[in-house]
């Protein structure tokens, strides 16, 4: 499968205290795969440097097989990686529209933008998620939306820019049943699609239910990799991650 | 089937809500005044003195309507004010083209609000702090260097220029064009515009704006930036109406400038604000300023009702709402 983005040997410190070490990961196109570890494994730092929101202490990143530097969170939005953060990343004072086109505005010359354009593309966008109450339009500001329309929110602007791996970082979090159906639902279409993920949960069985394959974490070190062939049930893959990071 | 309203009423008050409660307040003094002093308040030379100190103001004021949008907040704008248009003066008197010496004090305003942002965003300070360092230091360096003399620049309007940026168009100052001007291009800046709406995200949550590829530190030192711009081009204009430089020019600006800005609806918290609400708030300041004595009273109130407006003005904004997070 062709890879869309490889970390090699990345390591990761704050203030002294290692996050990362030594973590080498390859996401391919078309895949699934699922990130679990226990509080404190290390798998937000590592999202964060995957996306380019923290630099890597040592180490290198390659996007589609070439060598990138300077990887930030820009770069890595251009190459087609578009995350859904555990805390959303939204402005919470600005309306849906423009934190659905945060960062990645359309604009006329001169840099000035296409209101009326986002406007109609935002309004489609939370329709087709459906996490979004009927009667909210996309200039309505965030801070009036619930947590599962937030996330949302959120999903639409991942949806909109068409990348080609999406980022979800314990997406299910305080939502309902219906909403969380909803993420699984959107997920499977983006696999559909041909397009990758990379899932961030807390819930082994969430994760299971829609993961190709597992990397498990533990306190900044990648200790297992496991395809779903080789783990027959949720339950067995929870088992794996206790037994493992007991003996650690 | 029912037929959809373009924009519905309530939206349009709840978008507009902090420059409609701004123009309120205008009205409010304007009406005040006029009982207080109906033959004084309906005499044109009275709102002619204002239209000559409101775009002075209103150059000052909206820039920093960006800058307080994006969390942080400038005093040494007051002083840039005095030493742009010590540049300005300077270069004039040493035989420099007036338009030339007038992009230099421009040149020079952008300058040191870049310089200024650059210090505190990359040194990690507190804007208002740091700000007031640099307002002393500059103000300091303006007595220091003109040795507390101004700079009378008499031939001035024999300049092409002159009549250009403040001279008169059928008895109305020239001056209240150019803010105009300025003011619509502002508008679109500030809302439609990539600046305007990433200056919006990094003052509503500057996490979230980096976590989405905007360079933060970029978006703040350009609203820095824009705020020196501003206060060069009323500090010139200053020097220009009054045909003087003088090393206190500005002084008196710096919390008439902020106060502006904060009656005119942008709250202190950042991620919101408004361009609209601010010419209110100029407005409501530059009357104020003569609206006291016009009326009868003494000079020695103007401070009084210029803290209770202001303190008014904040009451009346908090009914639109707290902060959303």
């Amino acid at each position: 499968m062709r890879s869309i983005i490889e970390l090699k040997n990345v390591s990761k410190r704050f203030a002294g205290i290692k996050a990362l070490n030594d973590v080498s990961i390859k996401i391919s196109a078309g895949e699934v795969v699922g990130l679990i570890g226990d509080n404190g494994a290390g798998k937000s730092t590592l999202i964060k440097t995957l996306v380019g929101v923290h630099a890597p202490d040592s180490g290198s990143i390659e996007i589609r097989g070439d060598h990138v530097e300077g990887w930030n969170a820009l770069k890595a939005r251009n190459a087609g990686i578009e995350t859904v953060f555990q805390d959303k990343a939204l402005c919470p004072q600005q309306s849906i529209v423009w934190n659905i086109f945060m960062g990645k505005e359309l604009t006329f010359p001169f840099g000035f933008v296409r209101q009326k354009e986002q406007v109609k593309i935002a309004n489609r966008l939370i329709r087709e998620i459906g996490l979004t109450s009927e009667l909210i339009d996309a200039e309505a500001p965030v801070g009036n939306l619930s947590g599962g329309e937030r996330q949302g929110v959120a999903i639409a602007r991942a949806i909109f820019n068409e990348a080609e791996l999406i980022v979800l970082d314990e997406p299910t979090n305080n939502l309902s049943l219906n909403e969380t159906q909803k993420v699984f639902d959107f997920v499977g279409n983006v696999k559909n699609s041909g397009r990758s993920v990379l899932f961030i949960g807390h819930n082994i069985y969430h994760v299971y239910d829609i993961s190709d394959r597992f990397i498990i974490l533990d306190r900044g070190e990648v200790i297992h990799r496991l395809n779903k062939q080789e783990v027959s049930s949720a339950e067995k893959l929870m088992k794996i991650m206790r037994d493992t990071i007991k003996g650690h | 089937m029912l037929a959809k309203t373009k924009i519905p009423m309530p939206r349009f008050f709840h978008k507009n809500g902090r420059a409609l409660g701004s123009m309120g307040y205008f009205l409010l003094l304007m009406l005040v005044f006029f009982i207080g002093a109906p033959e004084v308040w309906s005499r044109p030379n009275l709102h002619q003195s204002v239209f000559v100190m409101m775009p002075t103001l209103i150059f000052m004021v909206i820039p920093l309507v960006f800058l307080v949008t994006s969390g942080e907040i400038d005093l040494s704008f007051a002083s840039t004010y005095g030493l742009s248009a010590y540049v300005f003066a300077l270069l004039i008197k040493a035989g420099i083209d007036p338009f030339f010496a007038f992009a230099a004090g421009v040149c020079t305003g952008a300058l040191v609000g870049a310089t200024v942002g650059a210090i505190i965003v990359f040194g990690r300070l507190s804007s208002l702090v740091a700000s007031l360092g640099v307002l002393f230091l500059i103000r300091g360096f303006l007595f220091v260097s003109t040795n507390s003399r101004s700079i009378t620049l008499l031939d001035i309007d024999e300049h092409w220029m002159y009549p250009m940026l403040v001279g008169k168009v059928y008895g109305l100052p020239v001056q209240v064009l150019w803010a105009g001007a300025f003011v619509i291009f502002a508008y679109y800046l500030f809302n439609r515009h990539v600046f305007g709406i990433h200056v919006h995200h990094v003052g509503d949550n500057e996490v979230s704006a980096a976590q989405m590829g905007i360079n933060v530190k970029a978006v703040k030192i350009k609203a820095f930036m824009f705020v020196g711009i501003g206060a060069a081009i009323a500090g010139m204009f200053t020097t220009l109406i009054t045909y003087t430089f003088f090393p206190t020019q500005g002084f008196g600006y710096l919390l008439l400038a902020l106060a502006a800005v904060f009656i005119g609806g942008t709250p202190y918290w950042g991620g919101i604000g408004t361009v609209v609400g601010a010419i209110f708030g100029v407005g409501v300041i530059a009357y104020m300023e003569i609206g006291v004595v016009a009326v009868g009273m003494s000079g020695t109130w103007r401070q009084f009702f210029n803290g209770l407006i202001i303190l008014l003005a904040l009451l009346g904004h908090r009914l639109h709402g707290d902060r959303v997070r």
